[in-house]
């Protein structure tokens, strides 16, 4: 994959970059399944 | 056996809490051993003379204004320094009385860590540690925030404080552009007793040991920069206790970046699980509130219920009763009828 | 009912035409006035930083790179400003209908809290313009302050977006407004999320320097610490700021506020006892998982007790004692004390226990003008506060937009 890692920094640059990106749409995807659960209940 | 929806969110916390603050035995990151063949300097204050031709050489490389008192004025070192602005390195001195080493000196400047606090707290990553081991700084991205000078266990970057409109870190560069033109960093090359040497960090902790091995009496038994805050660039020798040297003992070996690692992995943990969490809590109290005025709405509904049966009850006792009374009213004046019309028959009779 | 609350003829510029003149008004009283010399000192000052830089203003070194700009304004302010998350959280996520009157203006001192933050921010770093760089150019994301600054610049909008119905009534925008008040729910999560991560980030930032702060202060649960004195703070400071609101905005609240008040101050009082009976146990397991009893006997030990015993334990007996008296004026003086505490932990940790190590002559004070610009601030979001409850519906419910709640 790439360059091999190194250092614990590039390490960790690499693992956090990643981690905030799958935050960041984890956070509209459980907003989107949440309106769709709501829906079902047909509220 | 049915599970609350209760219980699997706490589970649930638990689960994230506990990978957060939970200890790992055994860690995705041990086998990380930085840049094979990086560079590194080793100075050996028992070569070391204090002349202060290295930071003369250190201010003429980097286009530093000249001092306020001329490099050959060894009445500097009278008084510790620190690095600033105008001096990416400085030499002091330490006199011990009692002690035949004396004086002794300290060189101070960025140790360009294995494992940089400076640029693992830089949140616009102005800091590299380039493969050559020398740690960049980058003042295009610069914000100015001074963490990395929070962060920096041995207190090295400098800021230009009285620039109002493009201050700057400031430490040594351990000569990065020399370095990648094959040349040596500009204080290496000046040092007139090799006090400074340069090469590759595997090869020059070799020699540290060698150095040791060979003159026991002369050095204080510890390669300073081998292992402290995981391991620096530069690497030190000394004939007095390091502490006397102005350098810190108690920094511990962890790196700087495993001192923050548990708590920036708990916040993806948290974005991850407190939406659930959350959302849980208001629907559970939603429903809470909805079968609270469904429950509110039937009380009331069989308190009416209630209601409306006694007193239809009490309705039908009421017109029964006046049904008995009418019909003992009529039977009574039906008797009365009757005995009148007894009376008056007996009275015809006689 | 205040008589700014109908939108019979009102037209925009009429609105804000209100607010300026309410502005005005400010500097009339006693008070005012002190405030207006606070403003103009603030704003020498300011012109001042920018020409001369740090060194003209601060007395900030290259030891002591943060002062009370970073150690007050940003760490206290966010603490301080912890009310919104709080509150909205116990009204809409937690159902708690009778706080529902403090909702608003605990959201107000939030977003003004936060806003106030961000501008002592552009003061102290730098290259304020630069601030954007890590969201737009270069993401340092290994860096705990990557993350504070995020959350932040995100909780910021929320909260903003919070406030926003306030103002949207008062500009007589209905469509917008109703479409705004939808989002209530979502973002009153977000913000809870937003502010766990970021309250507890702040203290996070100290991880890293661990062998500069005292280990009394210095623990891998700052970040536990730092999120349970935010909750602390946040609830104190909605007792505080409804004292002084009665005190001086009692003709703007209307009959749902003034009832709710008393509730609101109890509630608030006995949740803040808890929780501090709650941190008090952590901060003590915390010297525990240190092992670090034996440090309680030096005179920084003395200093840390008299932080945990005098700011965090009298507050949460007091607190405790006023709840069941039911003694409002009780309550209403432990939250001044607990946000004093809050203040203190918070430099504590940054200027005291940060550097303890160092000789005397290498240890921070800040500079008088630091102090000045840290006044300047606080006092402009006091005007901003009161400018803001007089014309738009705070403390009141907009007729037009009753019972949409």
């Amino acid at each position: 994959m790439g360059e091999t890692i190194f250092t614990l920094h590039e390490f960790m640059l690499q693992t956090e970059t990643i981690t905030y990106i799958i935050v960041a749409i984890s956070f509209f995807v459980i907003l989107f399944f949440w309106i769709f659960l709501t829906k079902l209940d047909g509220e | 056996m049915s599970v609350s929806r209760r219980k699997v969110l706490v589970w649930m916390g638990t689960a994230g809490l506990s990978t957060a603050f939970g200890r790992s035995a055994y860690s995705a990151t041990n086998h990380l051993k930085g840049y094979p063949d990086s560079f590194g300097v080793l100075y050996d204050n028992m070569l070391c003379i204090g002349c202060r031709s290295c930071e003369a050489a250190c201010n003429i490389v980097n286009a530093l204004p000249p001092p306020a008192r001329p490099f050959n004025d060894l009445s500097v070192l009278d008084s510790n320094r620190r690095t600033d602005p105008k001096a990416f390195m400085v030499i002091n001195r330490y006199d011990h009385v009692e002690n035949t080493k004396s004086p002794l000196h300290q060189r101070i400047g960025c140790n360009h860590c294995l494992e940089p606090a400076c640029a693992s707290s830089c949140f616009v990553r102005a800091y590299t540690k380039t493969k050559t081991g020398a740690v960049s700084y980058d003042a295009s991205v610069c914000v100015g925030c001074r963490y990395c000078m929070i962060a920096c266990p041995f207190d090295i970057p400098t800021f230009e404080y009285d620039k109002a409109l493009a201050p700057r870190i400031r430490k040594c560069t351990m000569c990065y552009p020399r370095l990648i033109e094959g040349k040596l960093p500009g204080c290496v090359v000046a040092c007139p007793t090799q006090a400074l040497t340069f090469g590759k960090r595997t090869d020059l902790i070799k020699m540290a040991r060698e150095r040791i091995r060979k003159r026991p009496d002369r050095y204080v038994d510890h390669i300073y920069g081998q292992h402290e805050m995981g391991g620096t660039s530069w690497l030190y020798l000394s004939g007095d206790p390091f502490k006397e040297m102005g350098m810190r003992e108690d920094l511990g070996i962890t790196p700087a970046p495993e001192m923050t690692k548990r708590a920036l992995g708990a916040v993806p943990i948290v974005a991850g699980i407190w939406p659930v969490l959350l959302t849980g809590i208001y629907a559970m109290t939603k429903r809470k509130e909805k079968i609270a005025k469904e429950e509110q709405e039937k009380a009331i509904a069989m308190a009416l219920d209630q209601a409306k049966a006694e007193a239809e009850s009490k309705i039908a006792e009421a017109l029964a009763k006046a049904k008995k009374e009418k019909e003992a009213a009529i039977e009574k004046e039906v008797k009365k009828a009757l005995e009148k019309t007894t009376g008056t028959q007996a009275k015809e009779d006689a | 009912m205040p008589k700014e609350a109908t939108t019979a003829n009102r037209s925009f510029s009429n609105s804000f035409g209100y607010a300026a003149e309410e502005l005005s008004k400010t500097f009339l009283s006693p008070l005012g006035i002190v405030a207006g010399i606070i403003v103009i000192l603030g704003l020498i000052i300011t012109v001042l930083r920018f020409t001369g830089g740090l060194a003209a203003v601060t007395n900030l070194s290259d030891y002591n790179p943060w002062g009370i700009w970073i150690g007050f304004d940003l760490l206290t302010g966010v603490a301080l400003a912890a009310g919104g998350f709080v509150t909205s959280a116990a009204v809409y996520i937690f159902g708690m209908k009778k706080y529902h009157s403090a909702v608003r203006p605990a959201v107000l001192t939030g977003f003004l809290g936060y806003v106030l933050v961000v501008v002592a921010l552009h003061y102290d770093v730098g290259r304020p313009w630069r601030l954007p760089y890590p969201f737009i150019l270069q993401q340092g994301t290994t860096s705990i302050l990557f993350e504070v600054g995020a959350c932040v610049a995100l909780y910021l909008t929320v909260l903003f977006l919070e406030f926003c119905p306030a103002a949207l009534e008062w500009l007589g925008l209905k469509k917008v407004r109703d479409l705004v008040i939808k989002l209530t729910m979502v973002l009153t999560i977000f913000g809870v999320i937003l502010s766990t991560l970021h309250q507890s980030s702040l203290g996070a930032l100290f991880l890293i320097a661990r062998s500069k702060l005292h280990p009394l202060w210095y623990s891998s649960y700052l970040p536990v610490f730092f999120f349970i004195s935010s909750i602390i703070a946040g609830l104190s400071m909605v007792i505080f700021e409804s004292t002084l609101s009665h005190r001086y905005f009692l003709h703007k609240m209307d009959a749902a506020h003034l009832d709710e008040r008393e509730g609101v101050t109890l509630g608030f009082g006995k949740a803040a006892s808890f929780v501090l009976a709650g941190y008090f146990i952590v901060k003590v397991i915390g010297i525990s998982e240190g092992n670090h009893w034996h440090l309680l006997a030096t005179p920084y030990g003395i200093w840390f007790l008299v932080e945990l015993f005098v700011f965090v334990a009298l507050p949460c007996y007091l607190y405790a004692i006023g709840t069941r008296d039911k003694n409002q004026r009780l309550i209403k003086f432990t939250a001044v004390w607990t946000v004093l505490g809050v203040v203190l932990n918070r430099l504590n940790v940054s200027l005291v226990a940060f550097n303890w190590h160092l000789p005397a002559a290498d240890r921070y004070f800040p500079h008088w003008m630091e102090i000045a610009i840290s006044i300047f601030l606080v006092t402009v979001g006091i005007i901003a506060f009161r400018v803001i409850v007089s014309v738009m519906p705070i403390f009141y419910e907009h007729p037009d937009f009753r019972k949409n709640h």
